[in-house]
């Protein structure tokens, strides 16, 4: 959980005491309740729609609630490749998504355009963006999405939220 | 009606306006005069014999080579009789436009367009020829034209709406 606990009660050992700081605590809620936005652009979006499903179940990761609105979702999961109409839009949905707010790269086509390198297709999402996670592979499995989950609830652990967010902030990943 | 027969019905009606005639893995390609190709294709329309009532697509062909550059390819098929035909017609860069067969078939209309927003070929009475894909202001031409550069000329790393919202 990322939080600490000290001291059991003395007849059946459940938790008594729990400290912690209160910013682990509010990170620790935000990274619970990740609601991610229905943004399907290709392929992808059949994995990451799988990444949901019955089988794999996102909810375990309290990432499953996946909202139709920007206005009410944290995690922008950006799956599919971008074309260059698609980016003026993209960019307004991450605009009113309220803060804090989190963005996954879905796929190499969002990452870097994979081999669509022409005239219409966006090189990575990260040119019109800030990307927090990249999700390699063509498309990614849902396990792969899940490590991106992962990985991003890492960072949300690292983030400071009653300071300013220092300029060069490089959290060190656990792999 | 056997591929054929369609053929040799054709080529008594218009021989004319027929250059050749192809089929190949059991599909007829037949390709017209330009100036015909209305005529022909209503023929298609009309005749209870042919009777093809569904424009399946229209596509065009660059043959950066070829003295009459461009290759538009129309696929007409019949749900009643059952049977298709395709039918291709060639223009030069320098006068590149077909009769639209929009009065023919309405589902022609946004296939038509999108031969003019990626290959530059206009349709002569076409209710509405417009760029359907690429933005109305798109400048840099025609994308699928063999001497289109393959990476664009700067369109898509252009980010005006960035200045716009404070990042």
């Amino acid at each position: 959980m990322g939080l600490i606990q000290i001291g059991r009660h003395d007849k059946d050992g459940t938790p008594d005491i729990i400290t912690t700081t209160i910013e682990k605590a509010v990170n620790w809620g935000r990274k619970g309740s990740l609601w991610p936005m229905t943004f399907g652009l290709a392929c992808c979006a059949i994995e990451m729609i799988a990444a949901v499903s019955s089988r794999y179940d996102m909810d375990r990761y309290g990432a499953g609630v996946f909202r139709a609105s920007p206005r009410q979702s944290d995690l922008m999961i950006v799956a599919g490749t971008v074309c260059r109409r698609m980016a003026p839009v993209i960019r307004k949905l991450y605009d009113q998504m309220p803060e804090p707010k989190y963005v996954i790269a879905m796929g190499s086509c969002a990452t870097s355009g994979n081999i669509y390198d022409s005239y219409s297709v966006v090189q990575g999402v990260d040119r019109f963006v800030p990307v927090d996670i990249y999700v390699p592979g063509c498309p990614p499995t849902p396990e792969a999405l899940f490590d991106g989950i992962l990985k991003l609830q890492e960072r949300i652990m690292l983030k400071r939220v009653f300071l300013k967010q220092p300029d060069q902030v490089k959290p060190s990943l656990k792999i | 009606m056997s591929l054929q027969e369609l053929a040799n019905r054709l080529q008594e009606d218009f021989a004319t306006g027929l250059i050749k005639a192809v089929e190949w893995r059991g599909e007829l390609a037949v390709t017209v005069m330009r100036d015909r190709l209305h005529e022909i294709a209503q023929f298609l329309h009309d005749d209870p014999a042919m009777d093809f009532d569904y424009i399946v697509h229209v596509s065009s062909v660059d043959w950066p080579d070829d003295e009459e550059r461009f290759e538009v390819v129309y696929e007409f098929y019949s749900i009643r009789k059952r049977h298709r035909i395709r039918l291709k017609t060639r223009v030069s860069e320098s006068d590149c436009i077909v009769d639209s067969l929009t009065d023919l078939w309405k589902g022609a209309d946004f296939m038509e367009r999108e031969v003019y927003d990626m290959m530059g070929i206009r349709f002569r009475n076409h209710p509405d020829l417009r760029r359907i894909l690429l933005p109305d202001d798109y400048t840099e031409g025609y994308p699928l034209r063999k001497d289109f550069p393959l990476r664009g000329k700067g369109w898509r790393d252009t980010f005006e709406f960035l200045d716009e919202t404070a990042r």
